[in-house]
């Protein structure tokens, strides 16, 4: 349970941090090291070179223009207590409640776990719910990429071994809506077995809009756009929702293991998605 | 093999040493300020024993290099007493309500504890248990910790 050798690297500034991501092979950039250090540990990797971004002030601010930006660096803890946040972007907060602990917040970032992209992370659920788009930053220059076309495969972001992502930048939806977050894991903090974010605007008793992000049961975290396209322009009607959810659940490609089977998590994600909706438009 | 020069507060003394790249705080409170109350267990965040507070942060001491708490204010379990040997609320609170048994865990709770209710001691027991939840105990079934948090937590509060 110890790492293995490698070369540390503490670069002050941004440029010196993306020279070192062109010149260095076998890299890891390390953050909060939530996820990193862990698999340090365990050598599941075993990178030559550590590029410790945390001397990176830039990339540890949040702003508000017509959309918020929020800094790669960001801690979950500031994301969790920020009161820019807490006002365009209160599921993040919600979402937070079920990352990890408090002890892992304190060091753990937005971006580290965008970057790792565990199956059942709850950050990128909340960037897919609002088409978030990701800055990425190379020595050659920087590039965005939506948050749709993030994930490749699992564990796999769209993220070149000298890039750096920057920025998170989205746009929270305008006039009336209410956001649902849920979650069910075997502990408290703990990854979860299944998940479901949900935002929606009603207007008489219409469903206008509603944007779907689901966790835990497939390979990544996805926006459910199947479910979201039968439910869009419905009446609101808890039952006929959970009619119509019926056949776009039964699609899922389930991950089944020796812990959770597929099963399980089938009819943990049913109740959990009623649930996210039905919070979402008690809020609306 | 790359070295470097680290020199941190721990527990208010200064404590240098020479550490590997890949050495973690926790490995170097141990083994080179020798200061052993600080448990390693999972080595992977997972079980919270190895808890310690560096600029009033609770963190996981496996998961952070000793490198990165160059110049940083360490607390450990040593550091949560008195200087004359006073014990602190939460010590004093866990040995009234029996919350340990092996003792393994113990460092975790109780820095873990002592952040979580520095920032604001009144808390539910809710709020408590969620609190302590990234830290396994395998010999209590918590309910003597979360008594022992709680009884602490109203000392503190009156403070």
């Amino acid at each position: 349970m110890k790492a293995s050798a490698f070369t540390y690297h503490k670069p002050n500034s941004l440029e010196d941090a993306l020279g070192l991501l062109q010149n260095e092979e076998d890299a890891k950039v390390l953050a909060g090291g939530q996820s990193l250090m862990p698999m340090l540990n365990m050598r599941f990797v075993q990178p030559e070179t550590v590029i410790d971004v945390n001397g990176l002030d830039e990339l540890a601010r949040i702003s508000v223009t017509d959309k918020l930006e929020i800094g790669a660096l960001t801690r979950q803890k500031t994301l969790a207590k920020d009161p820019t946040i807490k006002q365009h972007l209160p599921i993040m907060q919600e979402a937070l409640t079920w990352v990890g602990h408090f002890q892992t917040q304190s060091r753990g970032t937005i971006g580290g776990s965008l970057c790792h992209l565990d199956p059942a992370a709850e950050l990128p659920m909340v960037a897919l719910l609002y088409d978030a788009e990701l800055q990425v930053a190379s020595a050659s220059g920087i590039r965005s990429i939506p948050m749709q076309e993030w994930a490749l495969a699992y564990m796999m972001p769209s993220i070149g071994p000298d890039e750096l992502l920057t920025k998170i930048m989205i746009k929270p939806w305008q006039g009336s809506h209410g956001y649902g977050f849920q979650e069910f894991a075997r502990r408290h903090g703990d990854f979860a077995i299944a998940a479901a974010g949900c935002l929606i605007k009603i207007d008489n008793n219409i469903i206008e809009d509603i944007a779907i992000s689901i966790g835990g049961v497939e390979d990544v975290p996805r926006r459910f756009t199947e479910c979201e396209d039968v439910l869009r322009g419905m009446r609101y009607d808890i039952d006929d929702i959970k009619t119509h959810v019926r056949e776009p659940l039964s699609q899922i490609n389930y991950l089944d293991d020796s812990l959770v089977t597929g099963a399980y998590r089938r009819r943990l994600l049913k109740g959990l998605l009623i649930r996210a909706i039905e919070q979402a438009a008690s809020r609306s | 093999m790359q070295e470097h020069e680290v020199q941190m507060q721990v527990n208010g003394k200064v404590v240098s040493g020479k550490v590997e790249s890949r050495t973690h705080l926790g490995d170097f409170l141990r083994q080179s300020a020798g200061l052993t109350g600080t448990h390693l267990g999972c080595e992977h965040g997972v079980c919270g024993a190895c808890t310690v507070i560096v600029d009033g942060d609770a963190v996981r001491s496996c998961l952070m290099l000793a490198v990165q708490a160059d110049n940083c204010e360490v607390t450990t379990i040593e550091g949560i007493a008195e200087a004359d040997g006073t014990l602190h609320p939460l010590q004093e609170a866990f040995r009234n309500n029996h919350a340990l048994q092996c003792g393994f865990c113990t460092a975790g709770m109780i820095t873990s504890l002592h952040a979580f209710l520095s920032e604001n001691p009144n808390r539910s027991e809710t709020e408590i248990r969620e609190a302590i939840s990234g830290n396994i105990c395998r010999c209590t079934g918590y309910q003597g910790i979360v008594s022992a948090a709680m009884e602490a937590a109203e000392k503190l509060a009156k403070r």
